[in-house]
């Protein structure tokens, strides 16, 4: 069993976000890096997967040096090995292409994904990169488990679930419960260091998107306190001032 | 060239989402001076998807053969591609969902074409094919160039306003070759509250956390939530306490909603859950402690006991009707 899982190196999810250069570029002062919490999810059952049936994990990440640090976490919760695709990535498209020409040469079973980055919340990376490998792809993927080569997973649906089965190789998005986040032991972290981590240059792809510039959203306004014994007054602002209701 | 607009149906009916996407494509087709097509896969009556003509769309592709009936990506996303092809459509408008951007992704995949998720805004055609995106999660934008041949976009609710006009659109039916590719996945069983309403449709939403203190006390709050119309969420440790069922986990790692009203009953404000709900028109907390960070997201606050609180509001409700 092969497995390939796709992490992202996203700010903390508590991180304040401003921007610096005219608003063209993301200000990483003081912010604190961590691998997207849903790619985290992927990771984890990952694992769990290659402590049940075998394997390899091999991680990858599509970035620049400074997503080294998740990398080495990633392999001290458990990965064999990693790929950085050297570049910025700045596009989904860019960065699905550059997956799968990754995959094409491993001859991964199953590709692990998030159902979406934190950053940019797309939930299409893994959907591109099925189409571009020819190969199914779901998501958002809540419980997964393999039987020789055939998946049996569960993926939400609008107000509820849907059990499937399908035969490797498959591209899946996951998110929980399908497995809870690790935390790497002591052991890992030394054995991490010396796991290999292959630094890879981008294949050229047409440039399908590039980025402008950013903005904040306009600072919200002070909240209307509304005394408790006076609570339904609530319904009547909701009705008259606010006209929500 | 033309515009495409793909619409989710639910249970025949184009849904809200969707309309504000049709609304969405009609406008840029105004723009540029084109029509405005839009594909619907599955089961609906030829009346139902006619009315998409009162939002600007002059022609409607009904995909309704057998093995569509049941939402499959795969197979949705290689109508969506021939249907691009058929109309010569050069920028194509989904509703931002699961499906959407599954099916768009595979689409975009087949195509070569941009695609750009998240969308909140018209696009500035002033200078090339400019979107704004909203981005980690509800808490900035980008301003992003498209440069594909073909551009699919991903809306997100309220870009735009749905507003219904007069007009109807011929319906047409359509009917690509489907490839088995598209149908190798068994469904062996599907799990789905009936009669609920989609939390990412619903205008408003009453949500719990774990201020509620437990899944035996949630009555107050789906009374309040029956009385408003809205539909129920939760904070991720109600879900994974199990006191709630897991799609209705909102927040950073769970659902993102933007209601025009948010109503959050004993959540303290963290901010994976803001992220969550930051998209909303209007949002109301209710908390006993005077310091839950919910409070400075909220446009109106209460500071009291939930189990005082919601029933009262409850009855104003009734009573206001
Ligand atoms: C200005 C800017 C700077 C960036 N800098 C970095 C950086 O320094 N390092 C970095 O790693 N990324 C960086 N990114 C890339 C960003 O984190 C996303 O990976 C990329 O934009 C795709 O986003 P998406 O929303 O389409 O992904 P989605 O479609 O939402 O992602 C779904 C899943 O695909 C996989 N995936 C997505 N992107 C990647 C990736 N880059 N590598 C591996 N797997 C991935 C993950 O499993 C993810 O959960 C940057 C983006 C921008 C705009
Ligand atoms: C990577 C990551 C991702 C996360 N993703 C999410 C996410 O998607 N969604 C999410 O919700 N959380 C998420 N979290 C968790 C988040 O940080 C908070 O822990 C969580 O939102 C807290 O839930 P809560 O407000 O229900 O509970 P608590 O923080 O325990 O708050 C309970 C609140 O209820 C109030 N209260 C108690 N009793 C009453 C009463 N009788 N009447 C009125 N008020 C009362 C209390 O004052 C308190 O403010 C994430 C965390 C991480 C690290």
């Amino acid at each position: 069993m092969k497995i390939l899982v796709c992490i992202t190196n996203v700010p903390d999810t508590t991180a304040k976000i401003s921007f610096t250069d005219n608003d063209t570029k993301f200000n990483k002062a003081g912010v604190q890096y961590i691998i997207g919490p849903y790619d985290d999810y992927a990771l984890a059952r990952a694992v769990e997967l290659k402590e049940k049936l075998g394997g390899t994990i091999t991680v990858l990440n599509v970035g620049e040096a400074e997503s080294d640090p998740q990398i080495r976490k990633a392999l001290a919760i458990g990965a064999d090995d990693a790929i950085r695709v050297n570049c910025d990535p700045q596009d989904s498209y860019f960065t699905a292409a550059q997956i799968a020409a990754i995959a094409k040469e491993g001859g991964y079973d199953l590709i692990l994904m998030g159902r979406e980055s934190i950053d940019f919340n797309s939930g299409v990376v893994h959907s591109l990169v099925g189409e571009m490998l020819g190969i199914p792809s779901f998501s958002p993927v809540m419980k997964l488990d393999i039987e020789g080569s055939t998946a049996k997973f569960a993926r939400e649906i609008e107000g509820g679930k849907e059990n499937l089965e399908a035969s490797l190789p498959l591209v899946l998005g996951c998110q929980e419960p399908i497995a809870e986040w690790k935390i790497p032991n002591m052991r890992g972290i030394m054995t991490a260091r010396t796991k290999p981590l292959k630094v890879v240059e981008p294949v050229a792809v047409d440039e399908l998107a590039t980025l402008d510039k950013y903005t904040l959203p306009a600072p919200k306004g002070a909240c209307k306190m509304i005394p408790a014994d006076q609570a339904e007054t609530l319904i009547s602002l909701l009705k008259t001032e606010a006209k929500v209701l | 060239m033309s515009i495409l607009i793909f619409v989710e149906l639910d249970n025949g009916s184009i849904k809200k989402t969707s309309l504000e996407a049709i609304a969405y494509g009609a406008e840029i087709a105004k723009v540029k001076g084109t029509t405005a097509t839009v594909l619907a896969i599955g089961n609906a009556e030829t009346s139902e998807l006619a009315s998409a003509g009162a939002y600007g769309a002059s022609k409607v592709l009904h995909a309704n053969a057998p093995e569509l009936a049941t939402e499959n990506a795969m197979a949705y996303a290689s109508v969506l591609a021939a249907a691009v092809q058929q109309e010569g459509a050069e920028v194509v408008i989904l509703p931002k969902s699961g499906l959407c951007d599954s099916m768009g992704a595979r689409a975009a995949a087949k195509l070569g074409a941009s695609i750009v998720s998240g969308v909140t805004e018209l696009p500035d055609l002033t200078d090339g094919f400019k979107v704004k995106r909203s981005i980690y999660t509800g808490k900035a934008f980008a301003t992003v160039a498209v440069k594909g041949a073909i551009k699919i976009l991903g809306i997100k609710k309220n870009a735009i306003e749905a507003i219904a006009g007069s007009g109807s659109a011929e319906v047409v039916g359509f009917s690509p070759a489907l490839g088995s590719g598209d149908f190798v996945a068994k469904v062996i069983s599907q799990e789905k509250a009936s009669g609920e309403l989609s939390l990412t449709e619903a205008d408003i939403v009453v949500s719990g956390g774990r201020g509620m203190k437990g899944p035996e006390h949630w009555q107050p709050l789906l009374d309040l939530a029956q009385s408003l119309g809205a539909a129920t969420g939760c904070s991720k440790p109600v879900s994974d306490l199990d006191w709630r069922p897991h799609h209705e986990h909102i927040g950073q790692t769970g659902i993102k909603v933007a209601p025009n009203l948010y109503i959050a009953c004993g959540i303290s404000g963290a901010i994976q859950h803001l992220a969550g709900v930051n998209s909303s028109k209007v949002i109301v907390a209710i908390n006993k402690d005077p310091e839950a960070p919910f409070f400075k997201a909220a446009d109106y606050g209460i500071v009291g006991d939930v189990f005082d609180i919601l029933p009262r509001l409850t009855k104003a409700v009734k009573e206001s009707k």
